[in-house]
């Protein structure tokens, strides 16, 4: 008898156990979780650790703003309009005279909080939209899943553009609009999983044992279904962060004088043949943010689902 | 096949009912009074009225929105509020460029996707294959507006070679094209490379190969062509973005297409040409659905048409 043989491996839900036969105790591994696999091949992946640096990095950036930028962002000095990188303004300054590294600095705070609270409102609302079309299908999954085709009729940038044209601009209009267009996204994933999970013996269990509708949903389902939802989170931030940009590049979203990242390139364009600068450094800002977000997510789709690694 | 034309086409009557409600709403949805919002802010209390009861605000929602509708169907989308004229003249005036914008812009992003993703699967783990792969990678990410203002940097600023903004011959459309296309080769790039790796590991390539096929005939005669089935569907989805993409882009080179046409009427609160230029939009991305739902069909034999 080999070892191969001497042991099998039995998976309930996402839980992995190693049932070690008579005599081969010596072989037998810790049982491990979905988790703890996936996190021990997330730390063996450098591109996504790299990724998740950057996050760790703009994250402390965002909470420690006011104690890292040099200069106050909205502080205008006009007779240093449009000065070039130099040791007093690492990044040169704007037409307002005003520091961009220190803009780009408070930037990231917006630029982040625009990306979680918008990700968060999508996720909240795609969830519990996904849990109850998937869970009690019928006229419940019809009726929501064909009103989230209407929305998915529209390209993305196009339903924020529509939802900033109803309420109007503004950053926190913004955080809306990002938010409820990454809805169907999140409903169409929560729906899925639900789908293939409820019929499975343990929710089987739960309901004869007498588990309300609403437990099996929030304490059987959902963290069964919690990983592809976590991978979708951190791509949907890039893309939150990423929309929110461009509807601020486009006059819809923050207002002047918001440090935001957007407006700060949109406020560059004017001035691109002589301040290239003022343009060129929130780009770069809006890049690195993205693609470490997208690097971080891509290695946790990675990690909790090998199958679909390309 | 025109059968199932047919239906693709009855599955998206609902979904286009939604789309027509949700542009109707929007006017209603705004804060205030939609009447004063059609007529714009110069509008005397009388014109606000005329407005009113010609747009016949004051009858009951569900009937608006069929006289709405049946206005739309006739081809009458009501007068913009900046300029008085019939909004399906602004728009007949602007839909040419977005059309042309996006058309180039796929086909630029096509050429370089397919032709990057086939040219890094066959050279799998070359510095051909990482570098393209970054560079897509670097592609998804990079917001076009910057990217777009970068190219205008180098290619209109630094070395005068194209136009900056506004259209006319080709060389007012190559920036803006690359621009928008840009993000759509990226990913067009990524799933084609993907794709040909799995196709170029198959049973039936390895029997191309050994009947002594040369590399050229195996791949471009055999490989490349199962392998564009999933890659047309991705085609598809990414001219559908390109037109919430022209947006961004001719905002950016002051490209006179429908995309600037809404931001501009978004800046003035011009909702009569809000609801049209988002009509016309949503229209063109049911319709490259509907296109790329055949096309998959006529490319891929193990669709049924039934």
């Amino acid at each position: 008898m080999n070892n191969d043989q001497d042991m099998k491996h039995q998976g309930t839900g996402n839980q992995v156990t190693a049932v070690a036969l008579p005599g081969v105790a010596a072989f037998a591994r810790a049982p491990r979780s979905l988790w703890s696999d996936a996190r021990s091949r997330l730390l063996r992946n450098p591109v996504a650790m790299a990724g998740g640096a950057v996050v760790i990095v703009l994250i402390i950036v965002a909470i420690a703003a006011p104690y890292i930028a040099p200069y106050d962002p909205i502080h205008q000095d006009l007779s240093n309009s449009m000065a070039g990188p130099s040791r007093a303004h690492l990044a040169g300054t704007d037409v307002h005279g005003r520091d961009i590294f220190s803009r780009i600095i408070y930037g990231t705070r917006i630029s982040l909080r625009i990306g979680f609270l918008g990700m968060l409102l999508g996720c909240v609302t795609g969830v519990i939209l996904g849990l109850v079309s998937g869970y009690y299908g019928s006229w419940a999954d019809t009726l929501i899943m064909r009103l989230l085709d209407v929305q998915l009729a529209f390209p993305g940038l196009l339903v924020a553009i529509c939802i900033i044209a109803i309420i109007g601009p503004g950053l926190e209009n913004v955080i809306v609009a990002v938010g409820i267009f990454s809805v169907p996204l999140f409903a169409r994933v929560t729906r899925g999983q639900v789908l293939s999970l409820k019929e499975q013996e343990f929710i089987l269990a739960a309901r004869m044992m007498g588990a309300q509708d609403g437990r099996i949903m929030l304490n059987h389902l959902l963290p069964n279904a919690a990983a592809p939802i976590l991978v979708l989170c951190t791509l949907r931030i890039a893309t939150a962060i990423l929309t929110a940009a461009s509807l601020s590049f486009l006059g819809l979203g923050a207002q002047p004088p918001t440090p935001e990242w957007g407006a700060m390139l949109s406020d560059g364009r004017a001035y691109l043949a002589i301040a290239p600068h003022v343009a060129t450094t929130p780009g770069v800002a809006i890049l690195i943010t993205v693609l470490s977000f997208n690097l971080l997510g891509d290695g946790l789709r990675d990690a909790l689902d090998p199958r679909l690694r390309t | 096949m025109l059968r199932y034309i047919l239906r693709r086409l009855f599955y998206m009557t609902p979904i286009l009912f939604g789309v027509s409600v949700v542009i109707f709403l929007i006017l209603h949805l705004v804060p205030g009074d939609p009447a004063r919002l059609v007529a714009g802010p110069d509008a005397t209390k009388e014109d606000v009225e005329i407005i009113r009861s010609s747009l016949g605000l004051d009858r009951p929602l569900p009937v608006q929105y069929f006289s709405w509708l049946a206005n739309v169907f006739r081809g009458d989308l009501g007068r913009a509020a900046r300029t008085h004229r019939p909004v399906t003249h602004e728009l007949a005036l602007t839909i040419p460029a977005t059309i042309e914008l996006t058309l180039s812009a796929i086909a630029i992003a096509v050429l370089i996707g397919v032709g990057a993703g086939t040219i890094a699967a066959v050279r799998h783990n070359s510095a051909f294959d990482y570098t393209s792969m970054v560079v897509a990678l670097l592609g998804v990410c990079t917001p076009s507006f910057w990217l777009g203002l970068m190219l205008m940097l180098l290619f209109a600023v630094k070395l005068n070679l194209l136009p900056t903004i506004g259209r006319g011959g080709l060389e007012n459309l190559v920036l803006p094209a690359v621009t928008l296309g840009a993000g759509a080769a990226a990913i067009i790039a990524r799933v084609t490379r993907s794709s040909m790796l799995e196709v170029l590991g198959t049973d039936y390539i390895r029997t191309a190969h050994a009947k002594g096929l040369s590399e050229r005939v195996v791949v471009l005669r055999h490989a490349v062509k199962n392998a564009l089935i999933p890659v047309i569907t991705v085609i598809g989805l990414e001219f559908g973005y390109l037109l919430a993409g022209a947006v961004v882009t001719e905002t950016v080179f002051a490209y006179p297409g429908v995309g600037r046409l809404l931001v501009d009427a978004i800046d003035f609160r011009d909702y009569p040409v809000i609801q049209g230029a988002l009509l016309v939009l949503a229209l063109q991305f049911a319709l490259v659905n509907l296109v790329v739902d055949v096309l998959y069909a006529f490319f891929d034999p193990r669709i049924s048409y039934e």
